[in-house]
């Protein structure tokens, strides 16, 4: 940390983000002003980027929200804890089970219930399905941004695979809401364990054709290495989280530093990082925890502990009065789920910390001097998904 | 098109032009939120593979589009450009509503950010339920539609005032 003290460090990050406000009525005479989105391919659904160019040079760069606002935070003050993972899941369309995860956890900790050992498993394994259905579209997408359109094929196609098996247990291709507040809905179907390795053999396939198809490519090189670049101490500045924070050089994962109620340390595995911070690093280190989940998935296959999927919890859910945080390492980073009970049926105040948000809040910082097209490998590489900033 | 302002138009002529326009539709995509996915897993998958019903996703501009699927949740900030981006298209243009949220609201239907349904504010020609609909689903949403085009009297549209545009 270059920082010396905290007061200097909020002063820097003031100082950044005042620069970086878009005057979006005034045309001055030396620029102009650009416009991307809300409808645009390369926002991922309803961003709105607003970019103020020296003729190919982005000055100024300022993503507006609120295009997917849902309400998600005061939805939850009229819905009961168990209709909760139904909205949930919504946030992160792309790894919807790892959403329901932390705010099941959260729930739990209040009610001091413990999922049984084999809920604990199966919870971990569907975590990191998701997180593989999630990023494989990720390594298609930041590909055909750039402008190679068949990976994103291949990522559509292998995708498939992962989807089926998450269906095949939680009866929902996209959305399974099947976690409960002390366990899982279903136990395995028969036979899933060898039909997910056979599945996750195609995804370490899809991994390796990926590396070759496109980490080697010289385009994809000159238009991903040393663009978009952040140091490390404006990246904890800003509060990255995930893969961004990790290819940034810092060696910070929730799932092996604060793990809550998953079975990441039965797991020999390995949290990837990379030194340099640009866009080429996100795409490298999104492709290794790829690789890594399938590993991760595939040692606890093995070790599935038997036993019930349940704990014994009240039919009515009513979740005694108190105040939970629980965090987990989702798809995009660190997702919590902060719970205000007071006793009811119903939350009283849930406060959602998604990734996306603070990945996104970079923006300004990092789209400042660059050139054009880099605003769409840059914004592909920092992957985020609308429903997880705007909420 | 003397024919068609005549209010009267010959039964084959009618067939040959609405086959043709079933068979080679453009199509504009509205990627909202979760059903994008789903949609993009139907247009982009080979899986899935929509062309091999006549549709070709991705034109370079709702300009050059023949029909539109609103996939996903429709709030209140984004209902204008919604409508814009549909007055844009030109006629005969037809509206698919893909998911409970496009539909009806969905599962935001008590939200004070969500426009309960895209029907209140562009017509909508095919509804597809589902949060998300399979690809499957959407597929035959565009089947139901192109029988529908199929079965469309063009002087019969075309007949009244023009829609001015705003």
């Amino acid at each position: 940390m270059s920082m010396t003290s905290e007061s200097d460090q909020l002063a820097y990050i003031a100082s950044q983000a005042a620069d970086a406000r878009v005057n979006v009525e005034v045309e001055t005479d030396e620029g102009m002003t650009l416009n991307l989105g809300p409808q645009h391919p390369a926002t991922h659904g309803t961003l709105r980027i607003i970019a103020k160019l020296d003729g190919e040079k982005v000055v100024a760069a300022e993503p507006i929200m609120g295009y997917m606002h849902r309400g998600y935070e005061k939805l939850t003050e009229v819905r009961t804890y168990p209709q909760v993972t139904t909205l949930v899941n919504r946030i992160d369309w792309l790894g919807s089970f790892a959403n329901e995860v932390p705010f099941i956890l959260a729930a739990e900790q209040l009610m001091e219930v413990e999922a049984p050992p084999r809920a604990q498993w199966i919870r971990t394994i569907l975590f990191e399905l998701s997180r593989i259905a999630n990023v494989c579209l990720f390594l298609g997408d930041m590909a055909v941004q750039i402008g190679a359109t068949t990976p994103v094929f291949y990522a559509f196609r292998d995708r498939e695979f992962v989807l089926n098996q998450i269906e095949r247990v939680t009866g929902g291709r996209f959305h399974p809401n099947f976690d409960r507040i002390g366990g899982l809905k279903d136990d395995l179907p028969k036979g899933w364990i060898e039909e997910t390795r056979g599945a996750l053999n195609r995804m370490t396939d899809f991994c390796d054709e990926m590396e070759e198809l496109v980490l080697g490519n010289e385009i994809f090189q000159a238009r991903t290495r040393g663009i978009g670049t952040i140091p490390s101490d404006v990246a904890l500045a800003y509060g990255l989280s995930g893969a961004n924070l990790r290819a940034s050089g810092i060696d910070w994962d929730i799932r092996r530093d604060a793990n809550v109620g998953l079975v990441y340390d039965q797991v020999d595995w390995k949290v990837w990082t990379h030194p340099d911070g640009d866009s080429f690093a996100r795409f490298w280190v999104r492709l290794q925890e790829t690789r890594e989940a399938c590993n991760i998935i595939d040692q606890l296959l093995g070790t599935i502990p038997s036993g019930p999927i349940m704990a014994k919890v009240p039919r009515i859910i009513k979740v005694p009065p108190g105040e939970a945080y629980v965090a987990t390492e989702n798809p995009l980073g660190e997702m919590g789920f902060y719970v205000v009970s007071k006793g009811d049926l119903t939350p009283f105040r849930v406060k959602i910390r998604s990734a996306s948000f603070s990945n996104m809040s970079i923006a300004p910082w990092v789209l400042k001097d660059v050139f054009v097209p880099d605003i769409i490998s840059i914004l592909a590489s920092l992957y985020f998904i609308l429903g997880d900033i705007d909420r | 098109m003397g024919l068609v302002e005549s209010g009267k138009m010959p039964k084959p002529l009618t067939k040959l032009l609405n086959m043709s326009r079933r068979y080679s539709m453009w199509v504009y995509q509205w990627g909202l939120a979760c059903c994008a996915i789903e949609m993009g897993a139907a247009f982009a998958s080979p899986r899935y593979d929509v062309m091999r019903l006549g549709v070709i996703p991705l034109p370079a501009s709702p300009r050059q589009a023949d029909f539109l699927v609103v996939s996903g949740t429709v709030t209140d900030k984004m209902a204008p450009a919604v409508r814009r981006l549909w007055e844009q298209m030109p006629d005969p243009k037809y509206v698919i509503s893909m998911g409970s949220c496009a539909n009806c609201g969905g599962p935001y239907w008590d939200s004070y950010s969500v426009t309960k349904g895209v029907d209140q504010i562009i017509p909508v020609d095919v509804y597809v339920p589902g949060c998300p609909p399979r690809p499957e689903a959407l597929l035959e949403g565009i089947v139901l539609l192109q029988e529908r085009i199929m079965n469309e009297d063009m002087a019969e549209r075309w007949k009244g005032d023009p829609i001015v545009v705003e």
